[in-house]
């Protein structure tokens, strides 16, 4: 069983369709806990692309080789692995940032996001589809991440990427930790409504 | 009727020993001390003690009996109406979790027969134990406060009965999985380096316990797995759970404080969950904008909840 949707369409399909954080409402923990900046999404993105895109090539490659009952530790034991070899290359290269980021880096480990994408799709589609998919995948999740760092760092303080953009900080409420819930609660209605708003139009 | 004596004389062996420090200590000039406040030790002395000398911070060296070489500074002493019990004030907060070494220098020797004095200040184990139950429980909320286990959070807080049995099947996997990993990283893990194998093990572990949970309810109790069988499986993929042995392996806790970790850590979400639900339940009901309605109205909620839950961050109970 192989998908009739071309590489791009995959990787945009992570992206958009099945935006892992605002469509599959999943993996939100680092959503609420560390979006505070746009820099932190990007962080914790490429680190769960990492892991994402050489797990799916992983199952891919030895799907045929794992009895179906054992397949859901199998994925988990694999996603473990890739978790620790960016944890280790992290903590090693990127220590700052790594303290940052705390103890979610080896919470990757836990997300639904991946185990669901192992399951649903690498576990039957060959290399290249997993690795697209995966690369999709990962980067909705970092687009996902950025969105809500970028909303949270302009209106907590007034800045993109550590560069001055407003002058002044609006509103320092968002850049509290626990305003990721508000943050995040908020972001979800807008779009819902965007949403509904488009169709409307489209409808006539 | 043998074996009852041997029990009672290894009890009464053990409570000698645990007090045998208690009564050591009676000697000497101090007759008790304690934590004040947060930034405050509070020393008692046997007899009215000389002002000039002991309402001197020079005389007194105090540090966390883990740091020996971070002297904290004192702000000042006060000496009571009586002149028995000192107070001392320290400029920056204390961790009153950890037990803290003070030192009383250049005394005069016709006081006491001798120049120094040196006692340690420790919180009572069964206080510091408790602190780390309530710690997980209400301060650091793994909800509310460490945004950890959203997922399954938001998934299964529709209704209260389902709100329920998550949230014990929780408690249950969590106390078993972490103890587990404890024995784990401290026999097994640690004497051979292989720190680094943490998330691969720890994650190993908590399957097996869902996996044995699973097994061993459906074949002991079948009506109670019936009722919580189906959320075993949600329980895998959760960063609340694997959230806790991460952390013991961090603050190389022992036995008996992961143990009240992974209980503060169930009992703290079972308390989220079931709040979550009774207001969603009666959010049913509410008049929600209709893009706001399910997820996002809930997110909110939380947010509230977590608002909330940061009162609780000055507790201190013991």
């Amino acid at each position: 069983m192989a998908t009739d949707k071309s590489n791009l369409q995959l990787v945009v399909n992570g992206i958009l369709n099945e935006n892992p954080i605002f469509r599959l409402v999943l993996s939100m923990c680092p959503a609420v806990g560390i979006s505070t900046t746009v820099m932190n999404g990007i962080m914790l993105g490429v680190a769960v692309l990492f892991v994402q895109v050489f797990s799916s090539c992983t199952i891919s490659l030895v799907k045929n080789w794992i009895h179906p009952r054992i397949r859901i530790p199998t994925y988990t034991l694999t996603i473990a692995t890739w978790v620790t070899v960016i944890d280790m290359v992290l903590a090693a290269y990127l220590p700052e940032a790594y303290a940052k980021m705390g103890i979610f880096v080896k919470l990757i480990v836990a997300f639904a996001i991946i185990t669901m994408r192992l399951e649903m799709f690498a576990s039957k589609e060959n290399l290249t589809h997993s690795f697209w998919d995966g690369v999709g995948m990962g980067l909705g999740f970092m687009v996902g991440m950025m969105a809500i760092g970028f909303v949270r760092e302009l209106l907590g303080l007034g800045t993109i990427l550590g560069y001055d953009v407003l002058g002044f900080r609006p509103l320092l409420f968002f850049i509290l930790p626990l305003a990721g819930f508000f943050c995040v609660g908020l972001m979800m209605g807008f779009f819902n409504y965007i949403e509904t708003r488009y169709k409307r139009v489209k409808q006539g | 009727m043998h074996r009852l004596t041997m029990l009672m004389r290894a009890l009464a062996v053990l409570t000698l020993a645990l007090l045998l420090p208690v009564l050591a200590q009676a000697d000497g000039l101090i007759a008790g001390k304690s934590f004040g406040n947060d930034r405050e030790i509070v020393v008692t002395f046997k007899a009215p003690v000389d002002q000039a000398v002991f309402a001197d911070p020079a005389h007194y060296l105090v540090y966390e009996e883990s740091d020996p070489d971070i002297r904290l500074e004192l702000a000042d002493v006060r000496l009571d109406s009586t002149g028995k019990i000192a107070f001392l004030g320290f400029k920056e907060p204390l961790n009153t979790t950890r037990p803290h070494v003070v030192s009383m220098i250049d005394l005069p020797a016709a006081v006491t027969g001798r120049t120094v004095e040196t006692f340690r200040v420790a919180k009572p184990y069964l206080g510091y134990l408790l602190s780390i139950l309530v710690s997980a429980l209400l301060i650091n909320n793994f909800v509310f406060t460490k945004y950890l286990g959203l997922c399954v959070f938001f998934g299964t807080s529709k209704r209260r009965d389902t709100a329920k049995g998550m949230g014990v099947t929780f408690t249950i996997v969590m106390v078993v999985s972490a103890l587990m990993s404890w024995f784990f990283y401290q026999f097994v893990m640690k004497p051979h380096g292989l720190d680094f194998l943490q998330i691969v093990v720890f994650i190993g572990l908590v399957s097996l316990t869902v996996q044995a949970v699973d097994t061993i309810l459906r074949k002991v109790n079948p009506a109670l797995f019936n009722a919580f069988g189906v959320y075993l499986v949600l329980v895998i993929a959760n960063c609340v759970i694997i959230a806790v042995p991460l952390i013991m392996a961090n603050n190389e806790y022992n036995f008996l404080e992961t143990f009240m970790l992974a209980l503060g850590a169930g009992g703290g979400f079972l308390l989220a969950l079931y709040m979550m639900a009774s207001v969603r339940e009666r959010m049913e009901l509410a008049r929600v904008p209709k893009s706001f309605k399910g997820v996002p109205i809930a997110f909110i909620v939380a947010g509230q909840f977590a608002l909330a839950f940061l009162g609780f961050s000055g507790l201190s109970l013991f």
